[in-house]
């Protein structure tokens, strides 16, 4: 080999080293609709090529978003027009609503998705509706401004929060009374309940925690608190909660904190904060569990991240003020 | 050095001559930088003072938009750390080259010059051993870095590897070219303060560009036409997989045109330097 050949066949190695790219592994296929409060649309994200597929023109204030359990709908409460609209999930359009009370903000379903419980946030009440029959079959009077709804793993307690009122009600299914009132700290946003129902998290946006209900007892037994270094703490408000289904790690969001908080689901400790966009609202796991995407309300985003590596691993720009999402399999 | 004889009449010389000459000289830089351990403890904490303090009262000011290669928001230490890691690299680039001036000046160097091979394959070899112990001490950055949750995939680690020995090249080759205008040491700290300052503060390595635009337009385009710049935006982008091409242009023809300034420069027949009569260099 020569000196000149030695030369290049450095470089050029250097070079062909440099073209060597990493291979990116082709993952779940799954959906996620997100809504957007202020566009008025429904972003539509396929996990695998993590691009916006469809943008679906929906109702005024687009908030609280639900698959049915069948797959076949995307329910998004459309809180302006006092409505839930029904997406079909095959020609992604808009075909039918529900009837809710005025201004529907956040709503879940039991176990079976036979029936719908949604928050009316400006009537104080919680309207019972049957999916199938799509019709109204009553309602139940709770706190001021209702908004985190949740059923009990063994479907026996629907869990509504009110802002104002800052409790968590207790609702029991079958009588559709409250059975339980348990304060929690300033303006709760989100309640989820551990797969087993050993646990129901609570979030208080003022407050800046999330309390830890004994659901037998109905009491406090604890609270998640944040603390992230340069931060105010009033930007911390936490909102939305996703808890792993093996009950071992919980997911918040933080808000205007721009991070997601990973908690050991056990000790209740932080054990990490994620860097986000701004004024993470919602979040929602893939099925697999292997990605969590949270909506970024004021930086018109929706970040993923690796649950298992605990990452942030892309941010995917929506519509206008991403508040509500929900995934599911096409 | 090779203690083969050499023999005029030979044209050329074998792989085996050309490599031993290689290893004499790496091994010589290597066993340089393990004896000055200072050296090696302030070519890292100088990009670490710059992570842990600089980077500590700018935490929150970034993260508020993406911008490739980045897929998503970032704190302010992740984004500067390439430009740290090419600023070890300017560092090592200057310091071997200021060791250049200082063999020239005890004399050492004369024993380097009577090697028979070729004046430029002495000189490139002097540039890889210098890139060398600047990749070296990148990658002892990286692991620091990486405590301090600076995490780029794993593969990053690998692909950008070739990216340091080209920008570490470039800057070698920029100092050895600077070095042969050089007579004494004494002058080399105006070197530093023309050429290194300059060239890290007017460069991406601590504010991306779209930020510089917004202060002034004019500074951006000094920062778009400065070689660091693009020898940060392909550090950047190969620790996260990926390719700046510009910037790979950029680099790679910069590395070609300063290897051969420095070579002519320190070609006896041709060099910038002016030599007194029948006196050396």
């Amino acid at each position: 080999m020569s000196a000149n050949k030695f030369v290049a066949t450095c470089i050029s190695t250097s070079l062909a080293g440099a073209l060597w790219l990493a291979p990116t592994a082709p993952v779940s296929a799954f959906v996620a609709y997100i809504s957007n409060e202020k566009g008025n649309t429904v972003s539509v994200i396929d996990t695998d090529s993590w691009t916006v597929t469809k943008t679906i023109k929906v109702g005024q204030r687009p908030r609280g978003i639900e698959f049915t359990r069948d797959g076949k709908f995307v329910m998004v409460a459309v809180g302006d027009d006092d409505t839930i609209q029904l997406i079909d999930t095959k020609t992604q359009e808009v075909t039918d609503t529900l009837p809710s009370g005025p201004d529907p903000e956040l709503f879940t379903q039991d176990a079976a998705g036979k029936t719908l419980y949604v928050a009316n946030e400006n009537d104080n009440t919680v309207t019972v509706i049957d999916l199938q029959k799509r019709a109204r079959i009553g309602d139940v009077q709770v706190g001021v401004e209702p908004e985190g709804m949740t059923v009990s793993p063994d479907g026996k307690f629907l869990i509504c929060t009110s802002e104002t009122t800052n409790m968590a009600h207790f609702i029991d299914t079958g009588t559709r009374q409250i059975v339980a009132n348990v304060l929690v700290d300033a303006r709760p946003r989100f309640a989820e309940f551990k797969q087993d129902g050993s646990e129901l998290w609570v979030s208080a946006e003022i407050g800046g925690t999330v309390s830890i209900i004994d659901p037998a007892k109905r009491e406090v037994t604890g609270k998640i608190k944040f603390a992230i270094p340069g931060l105010r703490s009033e930007a911390i408000q936490p909102v939305g909660i996703s808890i792993t289904k093996d009950g071992k790690t919980g997911f918040v969001a933080l808000g205007p904190a721009n991070r997601v908080a990973v908690v050991d689901a056990t000790s209740h400790e932080v054990k990490k904060y994620l860097l986000v966009g701004q004024r993470v609202w919602h979040l929602a796991f893939t099925p697999d569990e292997k990605y969590l995407m949270v909506t970024n309300g004021v930086s018109n985003d929706v970040s993923v991240i690796d649950v298992a590596a605990q990452k942030v691993i892309k941010t995917i720009q929506v519509g206008e003020l991403p508040w509500g999402i929900t995934i599911a399999q096409p | 050095m090779s203690t083969t004889t050499f023999n005029p009449s030979r044209s050329g010389f074998s792989v085996g001559e050309y490599i031993t000459c290689l290893t004499g000289i790496v091994w010589r830089e290597g066993l340089r930088f393990l004896h000055q351990r200072e050296r090696f403890v302030s070519a890292l904490v100088r990009p670490l003072v710059w992570l842990f303090i600089f980077a500590a009262g700018f935490r929150q000011v970034l993260g508020i938009s993406i911008i490739p290669p980045y897929e998503t928001y970032i704190l302010y230490e992740v984004y500067i750390a390439p430009g740290l890691m090419a600023m070890i690299q300017l560092f090592n680039g200057m310091q071997s080259s200021l060791s250049m001036v200082y063999d020239r000046e005890m004399g050492n160097m004369r024993t380097l010059l009577v090697s028979p091979l070729p004046r430029w394959y002495l000189l490139f070899c002097k540039l890889l051993a210098g890139t060398a112990v600047s990749v070296l001490q990148v990658y002892a950055f990286l692991v620091i870095a990486w405590f301090w949750d600076i995490t780029p995939p794993p593969i990053g680690y690998l692909t950008v590897l070739p990216a340091l020995i080209l920008s570490g090249l470039m800057l070698g080759a920029l100092g050895m070219l600077i070095s042969s205008g050089i007579k004494q040491l004494e002058n080399f700290a105006g070197v530093m303060n023309f050429v290194i300052f300059p060239m890290f503060f007017a460069s991406s390595a601590l504010y991306p560009l779209w930020r510089v635009e917004e202060g002034s337009p004019w500074l951006a385009y000094v920062c778009e036409a400065n070689p660091f710049t693009h020898a940060v935006e392909l550090i950047r982008f190969a620790l996260y997989g990926k390719i700046n091409w510009i910037s790979l242009a950029v680099v790679a023809g910069c590395t070609a045109a300063f290897m051969i300034g420095a070579i002519l420069a320190y070609d006896p027949s041709r060099g910038f330097v002016r030599r007194a009569p029948g006196g050396e260099t």
